[in-house]
C-alpha cells in the first residue's frame, strides 16, 4: 500500500485494525462482560460501561500486539529461507535418485533424477519395479523393523547399465514414510570392466596381425634372407599389419573411453545437417579416392537432435566411411536427413538420417550381428579396408546414449542403408 | 478398490510374489550367461540350486490363486488378474528351467576351445532377451501397457539374431569336428535363450489381456519405421 492513495491506505488500516480486533476477540469479550458486569454490581450507569467496552476495543484496535523486538524477530524468522524450503523442492535439487515410499511400499515421491533414471514410479509398488533378489530383502527389512538395514547395490540394465548402492532408512519420526536413496556407483564398475574388457579384447585381436608379422620376420631372416623384391613385399604388409594394430588400439581405446562415460546429460542437441554435411566435406578425399560419389539429400533448414555434435559426427564418420569403402563397387552413396512421420501417441517425435550405398549389400543372417565388437561379415575383406571391426559398436553405443537406434536395411546385390533414429530436439 | 480390503491384500501378495519371481528368474539368466562367458562353474551351480525357489514360488503362488478363486469368486478384471498370476509365474518358472539348463552347460562348453565369435553373438542375444524381460516385468510394475507394442519388435530381433547364430554353429561345425561338441551345447544355449525371449512375450501378452480384457495386436506389417527393416530382408 503507497502512502499517495489516502483510501487505501485507510482501508489497509482498517484491515489491520479488524485483524487486532479478530485477534483479541477472547480477552476483549471477557473484558466487556466484566465492565458490564463491575458496572452493574456497582450500579453505575450503563453509559459508562459501554464508553469503558469502547475505550478498551479501540485500544486493541489501534496498537500492536507484540513487542518490537518480537516482530522483528517474526520476520526474519519468515524471511530465512530453510523455513520455507519444501522436502519436495530439496528433493529435486538432489542429483541422486531419492524415492519416498509409505508402509504398502507405494512410491508416494520420486526426485526428477529418480525419474529419469527409472522412468515414471508414482504410485508403482516398489516390489514390483525393483525385483533384485537383494532390493526385496532390503524393501522387506525396511518396512519390517524401520531400522537402517546396510546398503545393497542395484544394476538398471537399460538403456546403459548403471549400478546404485541403495540405502533405505524411515523419514523423520513415526511419519510411516520410508527413503530409498541411490547412489550411483557406475564410473568405478566402468573403469574395473573396461581394464578387463580392453584386455580381453586387445589380447585376441592383436594376437593375429602380430603372429603374421612374428612370421614375416622368421622368412625374411632365412629364406628371403638374399631376394630384395620378396623383402620389400614383406616389409609392406609388415607395415600395414602393425597400421592396423595402432588403428584397433586407437578404436578400442575409443570405444571404452565412450563406455566409461556417464549417462549424457540431457538438453544436449546439434543439428544434423550441419553435421553430416561437415563430415560429408572432411571424406571428400576418401570419395574420390574410391571413386564414390556422395550426394547430399539434405534440408535447406537445421535438423535439431539430441546428442553432443562431436559424437554425432563420429557415428557419422563411421556409417559414411563404411558406405563409401564397402559399397564402392555402387559408385555412389546418398546421404538423407528427414524427420520421422507422426509416431503414435505418446512416442517423442524423431529425426531419421540415412546413409545409403549401392554395393553389395548385407546378407540377412548377418544385419542383425554387424554392431557387436569385432563382427565382421566378410573378414578378408574388412582386412583390405582396413575395419577394425568396433566402428559399428561405436555407432551402437553412442545412439544408445542419447536414446536413439540404429536401423539396417540391405537387399544383397541392391545396397545397404543405415538410419539412424534419434530423438528430436 | 474392492470394499473388502483383504481381498485388496490378496491380490497385492499375488503381484508382490510375481514380481519377485521374475527377479529371481532375471537375476538366474544373467548369472547363467555371465558363467559360460567366464567358464565360471561355481557360479553356474548357484544358478542350478536357486531353480529351486522357483519351482516353489510357483506351487505357491498356485495354490494362493486357487484359494482366492474359491473364497472370493472373483469376476471380471479380478478374474483376470489372478488367472494372469498364474499364467505369469508359469512362464517366469520356464525362464528359470531355461537358464539351469545353459548353467548346466557349462562345464562341457568350456572344457574344449570355444570360438570368441559365438560367445560373443550369444551375449548380444542374452541382452536382447533379459532387455525383454526386464521390460515386460516393469510394466506388470507401472501397468504402462501402451509400451507393450514394441515387445514384438524386439521378438523379431531376438529371431533375427538367434537365426544367425545358428549359421554360425553349424559353419563352425563343418570347419572341424572338434568342434561339434561346444557348439552343440552353445546351440542349444542359444535356443535357450530364444525361448526365454518367447516366454517373456507371452507375459506380455498376459500382462495386456489382464489389463485391456483384448489381445496384445499383432505387429502391423505396414509399419515400416517401428519395425528394425530385418524382417524386410528376412522375407
Amino acid at each position: 500500500m503507497s502512502d499517495a492513495d489516502p483510501e487505501s491506505a485507510a482501508a489497509g488500516f482498517a484491515r489491520i485494525a479488524a485483524g487486532r480486533l479478530a485477534e483479541a476477540r477472547w480477552t476483549l469479550a471477557a473484558a466487556a462482560v466484566a465492565i458490564a458486569g463491575v458496572t452493574f454490581a456497582a450500579g453505575g450507569s450503563w453509559l459508562v460501561a459501554i464508553a469503558a467496552i469502547a475505550a478498551v476495543a479501540c485500544v486493541a484496535a489501534l496498537t500492536p500486539w507484540r513487542t518490537r523486538a518480537m516482530r522483528l524477530a517474526e520476520a526474519t524468522a519468515v524471511r530465512s529461507p530453510i523455513d520455507r524450503l519444501s522436502a519436495l523442492r530439496l528433493a529435486a535439487a538432489v542429483s541422486d535418485p531419492l524415492v519416498v515410499f509409505d508402509r504398502s511400499a507405494t512410491v508416494v515421491q520420486a526426485n526428477p533424477a529418480a525419474e529419469a533414471v527409472f522412468g515414471s514410479l508414482r504410485g508403482v509398488d516398489l516390489r514390483l519395479r525393483f525385483r533384485a533378489p537383494e532390493m526385496q530383502e532390503l524393501i522387506r527389512q525396511t518396512l519390517d523393523d524401520a531400522t537402517h538395514p546396510a546398503p545393497v547395490d542395484y544394476v538398471e540394465r537399460a538403456p546403459i547399465e548403471r549400478l546404485f548402492r541403495v540405502a533405505a532408512s524411515p523419514v523423520g519420526d513415526g511419519t510411516g514414510l520410508f527413503v530409498l536413496v541411490f547412489r550411483d556407483q557406475s564410473e568405478a564398475r566402468r573403469i574395473d570392466r573396461m581394464r578387463a574388457d580392453f584386455i580381453a579384447n586387445a589380447s585376441h585381436e592383436l594376437r593375429t596381425p602380430l603372429a603374421s608379422i612374428a612370421g614375416f620376420i622368421e622368412t625374411l631372416r632365412g629364406p628371403a634372407r638374399n631376394d630384395p623384391k620378396a623383402q620389400a613385399r614383406f616389409l609392406e604388409i609388415m607395415q600395414a599389419q602393425t597400421e592396423r594394430m595402432a588403428r584397433l588400439i586407437d578404436d578400442l581405446l575409443s570405444l571404452s573411453r565412450l563406455e566409461m562415460k556417464p549417462l549424457a546429460a540431457p538438453g544436449q542437441s546439434a543439428d544434423l545437417v550441419e553435421v553430416i554435411a561437415g563430415v560429408a566435406d572432411t571424406l571428400t578425399h576418401l570419395a574420390a579416392e574410391a571413386g564414390v560419389v556422395v550426394e547430399r539429400n539434405l534440408p535447406a533448414e537445421p535438423v535439431l537432435a539430441a546428442g553432443s555434435r562431436d559424437e554425432l559426427t563420429q557415428v557419422f564418420e563411421n556409417l559414411l566411411e563404411n558406405a563409401i569403402k564397402y559399397g564402392r563397387s555402387g559408385g555412389r552413396v546418398v546421404v538423407s536427413v528427414a524427420r520421422a512421420p507422426a509416431q503414435a501417441a505418446g512416442g517423442r517425435p524423431q529425426v531419421e538420417a540415412s546413409v545409403r550405398d549401392f554395393g553389395p549389400g548385407i546378407s540377412e543372417e548377418h544385419i542383425p550381428r554387424v554392431t557387436e565388437r569385432f563382427y565382421r561379415v566378410d573378414a578378408e575383406s574388412s582386412r583390405a579396408q582396413k575395419g577394425t571391426g568396433l566402428g559399428l559398436a561405436i555407432v551402437k553405443h553412442i545412439l544408445t546414449r542419447y536414446g536413439g537406434r540404429l536401423s539396417i536395411a540391405s537387399q544383397p546385390g541392391h545396397g545397404a542403408a543405415f538410419t539412424v533414429h534419434l530423438p528430436a530436439a | 478398490m474392492h470394499i473388502v480390503r483383504s481381498f485388496d491384500e490378496d491380490l497385492k501378495y499375488l503381484s508382490g510374489r510375481i514380481a519377485a519371481m521374475g527377479g529371481l528368474a532375471e537375476r538366474m539368466v544373467e548369472e547363467s550367461v555371465s558363467a559360460l562367458v567366464h567358464a565360471d562353474e561355481t557360479l553356474a551351480r548357484k544358478v542350478v540350486a536357486d531353480d529351486l525357489l522357483l519351482d516353489i514360488a510357483e506351487r505357491e503362488i498356485d495354490e494362493k490363486a486357487i484359494g482366492i478363486i474359491a473364497r472370493r469368486q472373483p469376476l471380471a478384471d479380478d478374474l483376470r488378474e489372478i488367472i494372469g498370476a498364474i499364467r505369469i509365474s508359469a512362464d517366469l518358472e520356464r525362464v528359470g528351467d531355461l537358464a539351469k539348463n545353459n548353467a548346466k552347460r557349462v562345464v562341457a562348453i568350456t572344457a574344449a576351445q570355444q570360438p570368441v565369435r559365438v560367445v560373443r553373438g550369444l551375449e548380444a542375444l542374452a541382452e536382447l532377451a533379459l532387455g525383454q524381460l526386464k521390460d515386460v516385468l516393469d510394466v506388470y510394475a507401472t501397468r504402462a501397457v501402451s509400451t507393450l507394442a514394441s515387445v514384438r519388435e524386439r521378438d523379431a530381433q531376438i529371431d533375427a539374431v538367434y537365426t544367425s547364430l545358428f549359421r554360425e554353429l553349424l559353419a563352425s561345425m563343418m570347419e572341424d569336428a572338434r568342434n561339434i561338441t561346444p557348439c552343440t551345447h552353445l546351440l542349444f544355449c542359444a535356443k535357450n535363450l530364444e525361448r526365454i525371449g518367447d516366454h517373456a512375450t507371452n507375459v506380455a501378452e498376459t500382462i495386456y489381456y489382464a489389463a485391456t480384457a483384448e489381445q496384445l495386436p499383432e505387429r502391423s506389417r505396414q509399419d515400416k519405421s517401428h519395425s528394425v527393416t530385418l524382417d524386410v530382408a528376412a522375407r
